[in-house]
């Protein structure tokens, strides 16, 4: 039963690229329904605001958007981006899943990694693809992640990292689970070299991806309201036959049970990367 | 004539075969429990001490399963929890500071799926052990005796050498959550067992594995004797291994199916 835990979230978005709340656009400007306020909002008002509603909701955002949230403008020179997995276990659909998700999302694989400088602070920045396969782990990203810890190590530099995912992605099989320890391994190396890792958990970080790198930082912040854990809630529902409280695996929930350091709205968190940047280069 | 995978996860979840109790008091000599994680509590989903292996000390883990209802509900089924695998941590760390070899059994469908799990951290302890094991500076040698659920069976296998036993199972769902999630039907888990190339030959082949132990007689003294063998060369040889540390993360750094893309 236990092994359910890789469940992945039930929506538009794992099929490639919808968004999750209707756009409404027959009258006037599009705007979109928040499904915390359950106001409509102007889509070009969200866009101004990264994707936040006024009501504090935080919608989910595409990787390259992150980057430009996060990077410098014109300091992201991405890195192993012709990395992709295969289909070594010959999972039936797999293939056409992999072309399907690939056009549909833009994305050759469910990371982007590279390079970046925030705040013109140098560092490593790896940003997971909610709209690929609701950035599950395969071979792919698990290689991805590792070379930008070996990269970052030997330039010595700190890695920053966001995290979305619904896990271990199943149709890669162990090899898929191999790269929890593939990636952890990787961490261990970078942090004993004295290194910083900034973890930035979002909705959701679940599954395999919690249990190994995601949670591996030095510094765990979270986005308001992400769902954050290792067994999915909808599985811990049918197993406990409890009803589960709203908060339940929140960020909020989880920073007060003590396994992450902040909770960082998407309005602060450039500039509080950039403030844990400086003052672990020490000046 | 191999067995259908599914036959397989039949065999290895069978509550008749020997738990990770079994192997520990065939195995080894004078083991002695030493319980509890020092921070919540005392898991007893995971059993851990100290005992011989021959005239070696040794530091030993298991997750135990229990064979009977009353046992296995004490067990929680072999579903581990947070403090379970802190546990196992803290002895492993133990058995660095004296220089102790590590001998792990796994044997569960999974980590303890819950609240409580998740309120104390499901994922950060896995987590920890994965990044800790990586760099431990003792031999561990791994033996997956039953089922090997994923994260959590994982948990227990960042090891120089893993084992299975022939008709143990390592997978990183179990079929019927593959089945259910990716065809809505949990009835197709006989589908999902041959499509997630879960038995011990598919993991020697993916090179996951480093050896498949022979099931014959088991339960009976000489088959434990076997694997005693087995872990006392290994172990020998991988106590005189300078290198350790490095070729195990080559270990794990090679695994994986990457394409590379013009
Ligand atoms: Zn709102």
């Amino acid at each position: 039963m236990a092994f359910l835990n890789f469940l992945q979230p039930k929506n538009a978005l794992e099929e490639g690229g919808r968004t999750a709340a209707p756009i409404h656009e027959d009258a006037g400007e599009p705007e979109k329904t928040c499904p915390n306020c359950h106001k409509p909002i102007p889509l070009s008002r969200l866009w101004a605001n990264h994707l936040v509603c006024p009501c504090g909701y935080h919608f989910r955002m595409k990787a390259r958007q992150r980057i430009a949230m996060a990077a410098d403008k014109g300091t992201f020179r991405e890195l192993f981006s012709e990395l992709r997995s295969g289909n070594p276990l010959e999972f039936p659909g797999y293939g056409e899943k992999l072309d399907t998700v690939r056009s549909a999302s833009g994305e050759a694989e469910a990371v982007v990694c590279g390079t970046a400088a925030i705040g013109g602070e140098a560092c490593c920045l790896f940003v997971m693809e909610p709209y690929f396969m609701m950035g599950s782990m395969g071979s792919a990203v698990g290689e991805k992640l590792t070379r930008l810890f070996e990269y970052a190590l030997e330039h010595r530099l700190p890695v920053v990292g966001y995290a979305v995912s619904g896990g271990a992605r199943m149709q890669e099989g162990l090899l898929s689970l191999m790269q929890m320890a593939k990636t952890s391994a990787a961490v261990k190396r970078h942090s004993d070299a004295g290194l910083l890792y900034i973890a930035v958990l979002t909705d959701p970080t679940t599954g395999g991806v919690t249990a190994s790198f995601a949670m591996e930082a030095d510094i765990l912040l979270a986005e308001p309201g992400a769902t954050i854990g290792f067994a999915g809630a909808r599985v811990i529902e049918q197993t406990t036959r409890k009803t589960l409280p709203k908060e339940f695996q929140k960020a909020e929930f989880v920073l007060q049970h003590g396994f992450i350091d902040s909770i960082a709205p998407r309005s602060g968190q450039k500039a509080l990367l950039t403030r844990l940047l400086r003052l672990h280069k020490g000046g | 004539m191999d067995q259908i995978p599914y036959a397989v996860v039949k065999l290895a979840r069978d509550n008749m075969r020997p738990t990770g109790l079994d192997y520990i008091g065939h195995i080894f000599k004078d083991f002695t429990e030493l319980h509890g994680d020092r921070r919540f509590g005392d898991d007893p989903a995971i059993v851990g001490g100290v005992a011989w292996l021959g005239d070696t000390p040794v530091t030993v883990i298991a997750i135990e399963k229990g064979h009977t209802a009353k046992e296995r509900s004490f067990r929680n089924f072999g579903a581990p929890n947070p403090e379970g695998y802190r546990k196992a941590l803290r002895l492993m760390k133990q058995a660095e500071k004296f220089g102790r070899p590590v001998v792990c059994f796994i044997d569960t469908s999974g980590a303890c799926c819950g609240i409580g799990a998740e309120e104390r951290g499901q994922g950060q302890a896995i987590a920890e052990n994965l990044m800790e094991m990586s760099t431990l500076c003792v031999p561990v040698v791994s033996i997956l005796v039953g089922e090997g659920g994923s994260g959590g069976a994982l948990a227990l296998a960042v090891a120089d050498r893993v084992w299975m036993l022939e008709n143990a199972v390592y997978s990183v769902i179990s079929p019927e959550g593959c089945a259910s999630i990716l065809w809505k039907d949990a009835k197709q888990a006989e589908t999902a067992a041959a499509s997630l190339k879960l038995t011990a030959k598919d993991a020697l082949r993916f090179g996951v594995i480093e050896r498949i132990l022979p099931e014959k007689d088991m339960g009976k003294q000489p088959f434990y004797d076997r694997i005693a063998a087995a872990l006392k060369t290994e172990l020998d040889a991988l106590s005189r291994d300078p290198d350790l540390i490095a070729k195990r993360y080559a270990r794990f750094r090679g695994l994986g199916a990457v394409e590379e893309s013009k």
